[in-house]
């Protein structure tokens, strides 16, 4: 398997820091807020791999640090230290040490994110079709009909009318705005697809629709896929490798099954019991 | 008449004092080393509005000479009310300088919505007056945001709007301000010119300045640049047609000129009236005809 992804030691602190905010915070100590700086140790030391067409879960409780992975991945945030690596054919790239135009180009050309808030995601002054063109025009697409057929044909596959593209997404409900995220993400067929909480605070039955969606193009597309959720369900479903956080450490991480069968640390064997 | 001069004496040729006429010329300078970035300098207080055309003005002030003729328009007219005023002030203020209607003899041309329609030369400037400088504003607010976008040439957000102007009327109605991409890098706001003037701009022989007084910007196309206005491959930039019901040219109503740039009037009988926006244009042609 081709390795796309390397995350090393990858650490993120809020506030000031002191030199026993690590120490003195994690899953043994129930807590991320250093007593000492009352700085926010979000994630500490993590390290992890991805492959091509992998979907790896991310699972953990409200404030594990899940979204700070993956924020610091697609640039929307900068981690404390660590090292991260993207592999995209034969180039190489030092995420951490890009200059701020490589690491927009990554965003644009290489890398998609879906938020669970569409807000983030999506441009609320223009249309669904206008949001997909703003992707495919930063990959200098430059032809009006071929941008038409192309986010027609996105849409589509996400299973949102065509013929409310020229519509702004604020007339869509919360499942209808997801898919125009998931579109517009995949616009330009990104290698790595981060996906944080997509589903969360949708009806059941919409949930189930979207998730699959995201199976099958996971399988179309062989898209490597970061799914962020507190919901067992999701990880079962989507996610091959999964790793549990708490506090923002890595406790546990995996095959799916084998955490859901036998989980080892505490934690997670609450959290698996909790959901049977 | 003895008022103007004693006004005149109280101030120093160009009006602006030296300091302020180099920071101008340096700022220039610039501009034209970075075709299309928009340079920023420390607009001066002019004795009228900003928004008056002060960007404009402090960049003639900055760079006229006593050996100079100056030509100064206004909605394509010598006459109106805004460059009588204008090219008074800079009479007044410079001393020596000669001033022309005449496009072919001015050799320094300030001009508000039009770029004359006479192919200008190499030995000519143009000082275009700008209220917006940046074409970028429409789709983000913050200006550290904006400038980033510039450096980066980001203008996939400038394109969408595009694109949803052909979703919604087939076409793109941006009829004045053009954004235009300078040198294949910096998009500009190339003043209220209407897209008639826009291919002027491309591969000009004559230098072209920008000027915006408010926003306290100079930029540039120098000569022989590109300026490629922005659109798609399958829906090209198109100027104004200036023809009628039965894809006919309409022509002006004084000279006969089927090429110019038209204004359009209310005639006596309420029918419309065709005239070149160009004065000096207009004159010109009537005269070759011998009209
Ligand atoms: N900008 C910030 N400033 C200070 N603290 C922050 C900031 N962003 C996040 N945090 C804190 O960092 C920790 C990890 O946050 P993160 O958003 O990664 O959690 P999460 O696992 O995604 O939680 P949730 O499931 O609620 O989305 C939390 O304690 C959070 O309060
Ligand atoms: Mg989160
Ligand atoms: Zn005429």
């Amino acid at each position: 398997m081709e390795k796309i992804l390397e995350v090393r030691n990858l650490s993120k602190v809020f506030g000031k820091g002191c030199p026993n905010c690590f120490e003195k915070t994690g899953p043994e100590l129930n807590t991320n807020i250093c007593p000492d700086c009352k700085s926010v140790v979000a994630a500490h030391d993590l390290s992890l791999d991805l492959y091509k067409g992998e979907i790896l879960g991310i699972m953990g409780e409200s404030g594990s640090g899940k979204s700070t992975v993956v924020k610091n991945l697609f640039f929307d945030q900068d981690p404390t230290s660590g090292h991260a690596i993207f592999y995209d054919d034969d180039k190489q790239y030092d995420l951490f040490s890009l200059n701020a135009a490589q690491k927009r180009h990554l965003r644009n050309h290489h890398f998609g994110m879906v938020y669970q808030n569409p807000h983030l995601g999506l441009n609320f002054g223009i249309s669904s079709g206008g949001n997909i063109a703003e992707r495919l025009l930063m990959n200098d697409l430059r032809n009006y009909k071929e941008i038409r057929e192309r986010a027609r044909e996105l849409l589509e596959r996400t299973e949102v009318l065509t013929e409310r593209m020229d519509e702004l997404p604020k007339n869509f409900s919360g499942g209808m705005q997801q898919r125009v995220q998931i579109a517009k993400a995949l616009a330009i067929n990104p290698p790595m697809l981060y996906l944080d909480e997509v589903t969360t605070g949708l009806d059941l039955s919409v949930q189930a629709k979207i998730l699959d969606l995201i199976l099958e193009i996971q399988q179309e597309m062989n898209t490597a896929m970061i799914v962020v959720t507190h919901d067992l369900g999701v990880v079962r479903l989507l996610a091959g490798r999964t790793i549990v956080m708490k506090y923002g450490r890595i406790i546990e991480s995996g095959l799916t099954d084998q955490i859901l069968e036998d989980p080892q640390h505490a934690y997670t064997q609450r959290l698996v019991a909790s959901a049977l | 008449m003895t008022a103007m001069r004693k006004a005149n004496a109280a101030y120093p040729f160009g009006f602006l004092d030296e300091y302020a006429k180099k920071e101008v010329r340096r700022t220039v300078l610039k501009a034209i080393a970075i075709p299309g970035y928009q340079v920023p300098y420390s607009s001066r207080e002019m004795p009228m509005g900003r928004g008056f055309g002060t960007g404009g003005l402090q960049l003639t002030l900055s760079i006229i000479g006593e050996d100079d003729t100056l030509k100064v328009i206004d909605q394509g007219s010598d006459d109106s009310v805004n460059a009588v005023n204008l090219r008074s002030f800079i009479e007044m203020t410079c001393d020596g300088i000669d001033t022309t209607d005449i496009t072919d003899k001015a050799n320094l041309i300030q001009s508000r919505h039009r770029i004359p329609e006479k192919p200008l030369r190499e030995d000519q400037i143009i000082v275009l007056q700008v209220p917006y400088p940046d074409p970028l504003v429409v789709v983000e607010p913050s200006e550290d945001k904006r400038k980033i976008m510039h450096g980066e040439a980001d203008y996939s957000r400038l394109l969408v709007k595009l694109y949803e102007d052909i979703v919604k009327f087939d076409e793109i109605t941006i009829s004045h301000r053009y954004p235009t991409c300078i040198n294949g890098h910096y998009v500009i706001d190339p003043s209220p010119i209407p897209r008639w003037d826009v291919p002027k701009l491309h591969q000009s022989k004559a230098l072209v300045l920008l000027g915006a007084g408010r926003e306290k910007k100079i930029y540039a196309v120098p000569p022989y640049t590109d300026a490629e206005p922005l659109a798609f491959d399958d829906m090209p930039f198109r100027v104004e047609s200036f023809n009628d019901e039965n894809g006919q040219r309409r022509c002006c109503d004084r000279c006969g000129d089927d090429t110019s740039f038209l204004d359009e009037f209310d005639g006596q009988g309420g029918e419309k009236v065709y005239q070149c926006s160009d004065s000096d244009w207009c004159r010109e042609q009537s005269i070759a005809k011998g009209a």
